[in-house]
């Protein structure tokens, strides 16, 4: 027993240093060479300041901006230190209620709009921090837009399909617009 | 099911069967002492761990020993985890003071790292000090998924050798397997997860200004930091206004490398493979889930070219592919037909040119449907247990699948090692049954299949079960198992029997609404992940001491062929009847009751 103690007690400070210490510090280093910027939280900066991540999503209640998803992480929406979905089941009466009250948010703001809701706009993200809506919600959301703003419903939707991204090699993942780059392009169109 | 949902799965499958033989080979290359030219490199360090911790690393170990040295080494390992949370607060690097970690939630996350389980019963961003993290938690990212190879490695040992009493030496295994295997795969990984997206830094969290100002009520503190309470002992709000956002840093891309790779799973966020910065794109969520089966399918190549006949571990992964396309079609569909409640209130829940559709809740745009169906079955085949959507919010059918994922004994393809070493003692009682059924002396690849490695099978086997079960029944009946209860009804049941079924298996994903950090659980939770673990580690081992000891049979006209189609429905066949028939109660109590209430009328 003896003769295994100091191999195991050696072993594990020694590869300790190496897959603790040496590993991360090394890719630290290569990572900060190769790809800057997404190492370091792929910021959008505007004259100097940052003003977001193109990865992480912030919350908008505004009318005159496309509004992201919900979020379920406390005690504001979009806590970029508390990421966390809802967790509530299918069957919870909590999550129809939350769906109803969205719907009617939605609708009070935009009561022309009698259209089908796409989904993803009433339904909590799984991080709280989902920068992305499908393309169905943003088109949804565009004759209310062009209208506050007092654009043309074309302008907003070309808006939207240059911020639209598609699938990656027509397979992996979703189309999608980044909510934060479509209103900050929105801010600057006029 | 979406044409983009096939092409993906398609698409997985294929990438980890091309890889499955240039890898198997390497693997057995290094487990031999053989590692390639480039990572030749790291002999001169290898040989100085060896003198360092005075290793012979030529002497070859017998079962018992191996187990000894084995558990031992994880033990201390668990040992450090616990003392680093202890002590953190006086530890350095612990910039943001984070105070010791309670002796519960300690001994659970200690158990829950050592064991390649990653359960995270303590609260996301906010528990753990840098130190912790990195000297602690990220070493048993690589020292656990190392310790399940190695245990892999010996049971094919036990088939190859004949007549010895010696399997390898626990120390040169474990060393060479984090070296040569885990380190430059995770170096590799993480670089094409950083050029996705993912933060690799040391840098102090990040402040933005936002677009729009945000308002929320939040609780009022006094001058000491605590909430004030108003008489009725609530918590009295506040209004807040602020445009500042604070974005989280840190190293995080050598973390998820391993995390996946190792499946391991224990997200350096609370959301997981779910946060932007931990899964930014389709395609890091494409490698991540391509990184948890890689090395699982990989050494059943490794397994076949070691017993000298490459066509008996593609058998193995054969019944693996078959079980796993089945699952993730299941997951994929059920997600796919969305919520009927929600359909009632008007929303657009159908799968179009301009959205996925379906089931959204606790899912990110850009997974959508398919991606976070199909990861949330890879996450549950193997041990990882790392999460891309909620599971606590899919649908009853895919809250199923991943249930049924780990129940089956996560062999399709499983855990780094486990999942290889769990199947081929699921081989061994399939063929013991056929035996059984044409009546002769039952044998696998020549080993001769009596009372001792029956015997032993069954233990590896069954634990699991039996842990899973009495958990589950106790928690039930215990108002300290019933108080951690998110979800109202059949649901809350699933929330209990899903965290005894992930932490006996040593997956580590969770219906996640349930509040785990509490003695009661952080206890039976951390015994169970124990228990889940070495039990039947130390069966396999005794199983790959047995055949090593015994001579090779030839293969005579009256040998069942293991390689064959038929070989292939018995492996099907067995896996699914010791899983499926030990759990149908409790998954008749849980998901089955929650799709017949959703969907009735």
């Amino acid at each position: 027993m003896n003769a295994l103690v100091r191999p195991a007690l050696v072993l594990l400070l020694i590869l300790t240093v190496v897959t603790g210490l040496a590993y991360p510090l090394a890719l630290t280093g290569v990572a900060r060479l190769l790809f800057p910027n997404q190492a370091g939280g792929s910021l959008i900066v505007q004259n100097g300041h940052p003003v977001g991540s193109r990865l992480i999503g912030q919350a908008f209640s505004d009318p005159k901006y496309f509004w992201s998803r919900p979020s379920a992480t406390t005690p504001q929406p979009y806590n970029g230190l508390g990421s966390t979905g809802s967790n509530l089941g299918p069957l919870n009466p909590a999550l129809t209620d939350a769906v109803r009250s969205r719907i009617e948010a939605l609708r009070a703001a935009d009561p022309t709009n009698r259209a089908p809701i796409p989904v993803d706009l009433v339904t909590a993200s799984a991080s709280g921090l989902d920068p992305d809506i499908s393309v169905a919600a943003a088109e949804y959301q565009a004759p209310r837009i062009a209208r506050l703003r007092g654009l043309k419903l074309e302008a907003v939707r070309a808006l939207i399909s240059a911020h639209t991204k598609g699938r990656w090699l027509g397979f992996l993942g979703e189309p999608r617009v980044n909510v934060l780059e479509l209103n900050l392009a929105l801010d600057q169109s006029r | 099911m979406t044409g983009s949902s096939l092409a993906l799965i398609a698409a997985l499958v294929a990438a980890a069967a091309l890889c499955a033989k240039p890898l198997g080979l390497y693997m057995a290359n290094v487990m031999e002492g053989r590692p390639i030219a480039p990572l030749r490199a790291g002999a001169p360090l290898e040989r100085l761990i060896y003198r360092l911790c005075g290793i012979d690393p030529t002497v070859s170990m017998g079962w018992k020993r191996y187990a000894v040295a084995l558990i031992l080494f994880n033990a201390l390992g668990g040992l450090l985890v616990y003392g680093l949370q202890r002590l953190q607060l006086w530890l350095p690097l612990n910039p943001q003071h984070f105070s010791n970690v309670s002796p519960d939630s300690s001994f659970n996350t200690a158990v829950s790292f050592v064991t390649n389980t990653n359960w995270q019963g303590y609260s996301g961003e906010s528990t753990m000090s840098d130190l912790t993290q990195m000297a602690g938690l990220a070493v048993q990212n690589f020292l656990s998924a190392a310790s399940g190879i190695v245990v892999a490695v010996v049971l094919i040992r036990g088939f190859a050798l004949r007549e010895a009493q010696a399997l390898g030496n626990f120390w040169a295994d474990l060393t060479r397997s984090t070296l040569y295997i885990l380190l430059p795969l995770s170096f590799a990984l993480a670089l094409v997860f950083v050029s996705q997206g993912v933060i690799q830094n040391f840098s102090a969290d990040q402040d933005v200004t936002t677009l729009e100002t945000l308002h929320y009520p939040q609780p009022k503190l006094d001058a000491a930091g605590n909430p004030i309470k108003d008489k009725a002992g609530n918590p009295v709000l506040e209004n807040v206004a602020t445009r500042t956002q604070t974005l989280p840093m840190g190293p995080v891309a050598s973390q998820e490398a391993i995390k996946q790779l190792g499946t391991n799973g224990g997200g350096f966020f609370n959301a997981n493979s779910a946060h932007p910065y931990e899964n930014p794109t389709a395609l890091s969520n494409f490698f991540a889930m391509l990184a948890e089966i890689l090395i699982p399918v990989a050494l059943a190549y490794t397994f076949g070219h070691m017993v000298g006949d490459t066509r008996q571990g593609w058998a193995i992964l054969a019944a693996m592919g078959i079980l796993y396309v089945s699952l993730a079609a299941v997951a994929v569909h059920s997600e796919q037909l969305g919520n009927p409640r929600l359909a009632a209130l008007g929303v657009d829940q159908a799968a179009t040119r301009l959205q996925s559709g379906g089931n959204m809740e606790g899912k990110e745009v850009r997974f959508g449907i398919g991606a976070s169906a199909v990861f949330a079955t890879t996450t549950t085949v193997t041990s990882c247990g790392a999460v891309n959507a909620m599971h606590d919010s899919l649908t009853p059918l895919g809250g199923f699948v991943t249930l049924f994922d780990m129940m089956l004994g996560e062999v399709v393809p499983g855990g780094v090692g486990t999942g290889l070493y769990s199947m081929l003692i699921f081989a061994v009682i399939g063929v013991f049954i056929a035996g059984l059924m044409i009546g002769r002396t039952p044998e696998y690849l020549g080993k001769k299949i009596e009372a001792f490695e029956m015997k032993m099978s069954a233990i590896a086997i069954l634990v699991m079960p039996f842990i899973v079960l009495i958990g589950t029944a106790v928690a039930v009946s215990l108002a300290a198992g019933q108080a951690g209860v998110a979800n109202p009804g059949a649901h809350g049941f699933s929330e209990i029997l899903y965290a005894f079924t992930s932490a006996s298996n040593n997956n580590g994903s969770a219906f996640a609404g349930i509040s785990a950090d509490t003695p009661f659980y952080n206890t039976s939770l951390g015994i169970a992940m124990w228990l889940g673990r070495y039990w039947p580690i130390v069966a396999v081992l005794a199983v790959a001491g047995s055949f090593a000891a015994k001579k090779r049979v030839p293969v005579t006209s009256g040998t069942m062929l293991t390689h064959g189609p038929t070989f292939v429905i018995l492996l099907i066949g067995t896996v699914i009847l010791v899983g499926a028939l030990t759990f149908v109660p409790a998954i008749a109590l849980g998901p089955v009751v929650e799709h017949l209430m959703l969907w009735r009328s």
